[in-house]
């Protein structure tokens, strides 16, 4: 079966890619599979400047899902480009930069950057990160500040594909992302991480040091997927849908609601090598499904 | 060459017991694997474990040492924590358990140098290994600090290799006694080498007293890990310049000035 995806100019082999965050900077999953058989890998947040990140302890187990308040630790624009980059088949398997920055200034100038880059495919602008607190999930949160970023990013992303992440911490997901289609966003993906907390009666204390932290796995699947649903029917735009998913099943469900590709989270904590097994795994459980083609078979989910 | 992507295995499970006649009652288990090809593990490395029953709750693997690497098994010891190390007590033989490992640096070998293993309860764990693969155990002592008795531990395998001593804390006032004996015992061994692992308040106590009597130190770091490969930046420990490093990846066994606890 036929599991090519055309998307705003990127050509994926399959619809499955790895979330930022979740995946590192891919060489560390090199022992577990053949990163070229991904459809896409989304590398670890980058701002200009490396950034340490939040106090320990940064995550913790809920039931279904994690919290995370990693604070977008990494290693800096330069030392990605540098050192990480290089090892990445970015010319077999399209290599997207996830770009986190204070203001709309210091976004375009990492998208410049990262534009420059032969090995960078596209650009996934993240303002929906729920750990930070300058910037952070605020641009996300209000659609004029998240048309003044996409518009920032993608007047200096030359023919970079720009993508806008999407927080589902907001009362209308619908608004944001039309205001970021209108700014010129290529590609939206979503969803980001739930604000979430959880306590330690013994202790008293937050289970993270930053008490608050972003909720994923596959307790958010279902919130992912009412907002994949809602944005794929109100843009043009392609969407790429992510949140708790975890199954080949999961993937089709989320193109069923109207995704283009997807990507794997947290899952690609519970082993490994989970997303290289779920790019085997789809074909056949497609075609179990009576899915023939990927194209026919997106967003036809029958709501009458 | 094609690389093998073999890093990540379902295994069986071949047997789980109590260790000893009060290890149920001390939640103290010895959990055998089969091994798929782990045989070049270093002591101190670890493997993720989770148990194809798991379903997505936990949802994490459980890091353990490895405490043998056999060429037809692995055997882990394990103490029950919390939900996901309970769990492992319901395994029984021939169930699957996804397997991840060896993963991260373990503990330095030194032959012909005189080595101290400081070890505060399950914590001993790695030493069972670093013991029976040592060039020189003749130049090896431990001192095993723990609260559950002797039978619960896999100390007397241990104690027939190597030099070594054991100290049962029975209440709080044994803590400071214990403390004093592991000073008076890095005091003695200046010029060698001193590997421990236990809880991070012993750690701690294992640093002090290692910078106080110039000890050349290596501590082992059981932070909260999500993924055990580097990625998820969840199980970061601190250096003395500020930068936070994956205790999966750049330890679980660090030089104890390199971190700060
Ligand atoms: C490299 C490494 C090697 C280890 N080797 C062994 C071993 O050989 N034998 C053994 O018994 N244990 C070992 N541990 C500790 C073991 O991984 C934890 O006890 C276990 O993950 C706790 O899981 P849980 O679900 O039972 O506890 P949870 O329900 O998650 O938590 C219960 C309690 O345990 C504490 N805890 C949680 N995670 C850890 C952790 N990683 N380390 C210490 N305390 C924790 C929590 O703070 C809490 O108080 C090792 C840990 C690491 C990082
Ligand atoms: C540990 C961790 C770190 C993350 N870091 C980032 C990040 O740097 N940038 C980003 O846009 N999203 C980040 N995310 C969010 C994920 O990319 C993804 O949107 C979210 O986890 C939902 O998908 P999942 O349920 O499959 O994990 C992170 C998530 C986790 C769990
Ligand atoms: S456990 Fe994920 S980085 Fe160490």
């Amino acid at each position: 079966m036929d599991l090519r995806v055309a998307l705003a100019g990127l050509s994926l082999k399959n619809p499955v890619m790895t979330a930022s965050g979740t995946f590192g900077y891919g060489q560390e999953f090199t022992p577990y599979g053949d990163l070229r058989t991904l459809g896409g890998i989304v590398v670890k947040g980058l701002s200009l400047k490396p950034r340490a990140g939040n106090p320990m302890p940064r995550v913790a187990e809920t039931p279904s899902g994690m919290l995370n308040a990693i604070g977008l630790q990494n290693c800096g624009v330069e030392t990605f480009l540098k050192d990480k980059l290089p090892f990445l088949p970015w010319r077999e398997t399209p290599i997207l930069a996830n770009l986190y920055a204070c203001d709309p200034d210091e976004f375009a100038e990492l998208a410049s950057v990262l534009a420059a880059e032969e090995g960078v495919a596209g650009l996934e602008v993240n303002i929906s990160c729920p750990n930070v607190k300058e910037g952070g999930v605020l641009f996300g949160q209000d659609p004029a500040q998240a048309a003044r970023v996409t518009e920032a990013v993608k007047k200096r992303a030359g023919n970079k594909p720009v993508i806008v992440k999407l927080s589902p911490n907001v009362a209308d997901i619908v608004a944001i992302a039309k205001a970021v289609e209108a700014a010129g966003a290529d590609i939206i993906s979503l969803i980001n991480t739930l604000t979430g907390m959880a306590v330690d009666v013994r202790t008293r204390k937050p289970r993270l040091a930053n008490v608050v932290g972003g909720l994923s796995g596959p307790a958010i699947k279902p919130v992912a997927l009412r907002c994949v649903w809602q944005v794929s029917r109100a843009v043009t735009v392609p969407v790429i849908g992510m949140g708790g998913i975890a199954s080949a099943m999961d993937v089709l469900e989320f193109i069923l609601a109207g995704a283009h590709a997807v990507q794997v989270g947290t899952a690609n904590f519970i082993r490994p090598d989970f997303s290289f097994r779920l790019v085997e795994q789809l074909p056949g459980v497609a075609r179990e499904m009576g899915v023939t083609d990927l194209e026919s078979f997106r967003g036809s989910l029958k709501t009458a | 060459m094609p690389i093998p992507y073999n890093r990540c295995k379902d295994v069986t499970v071949l047997s789980l017991t109590p260790h000893g006649p009060e290890g149920r009652e001390h939640g103290l288990w010895l959990l055998e694997l089969e091994n798929p090809g782990l045989a070049k593990a270093r002591p101190g490395q670890f493997a993720m474990l989770r148990p194809a029953s798991w379903g997505f709750d936990p949802l994490w693997a459980r890091p353990l040492s490895i405490c043998r690497a056999l060429p037809d098994r692995l055997v882990f010891n394990f103490l029950v924590a919390g939900r996901g190390t309970s769990a492992l007590t319901r395994l029984s033989p021939g169930d699957k358990v996804t397997l991840w490992g060896p993963l991260g640096h373990g503990f330095a070998v030194e032959p012909g140098v005189r080595t101290l293993m400081l070890a505060g309860g399950i914590g001993i764990a790695p030493f069972v290994e670093y013991a029976a693969v040592h060039p020189t155990p003749g130049q090896l002592s431990l001192l095993f600090g723990h609260r559950p008795p002797l039978s619960c531990y896999p100390y007397e395998d241990l104690a027939r290799t190597v030099g070594a001593e054991s100290f049962q804390d029975r209440s709080a006032e044994d803590i400071p006694r214990f403390v004093e004996l592991l000073e008076k015992r890095m005091a003695e061994h200046a010029g060698g080498l001193a590997l421990a692992c236990g809880p991070t308040p012993f750690l701690r106590s294992v640093k002090a007293a290692a910078e106080k009597y110039g000890v050349r130190c290596q501590i082992s770091l059981e932070n909260r890990m999500a993924c055990g490969v580097g990625a998820c930046l969840g199980c970061v420990a601190e250096t003395p310049a500020g930068e936070r490093v994956q205790t999966c990846t750049r330890g679980p066994v660090f030089w104890s000035n390199e971190i700060t606890l």
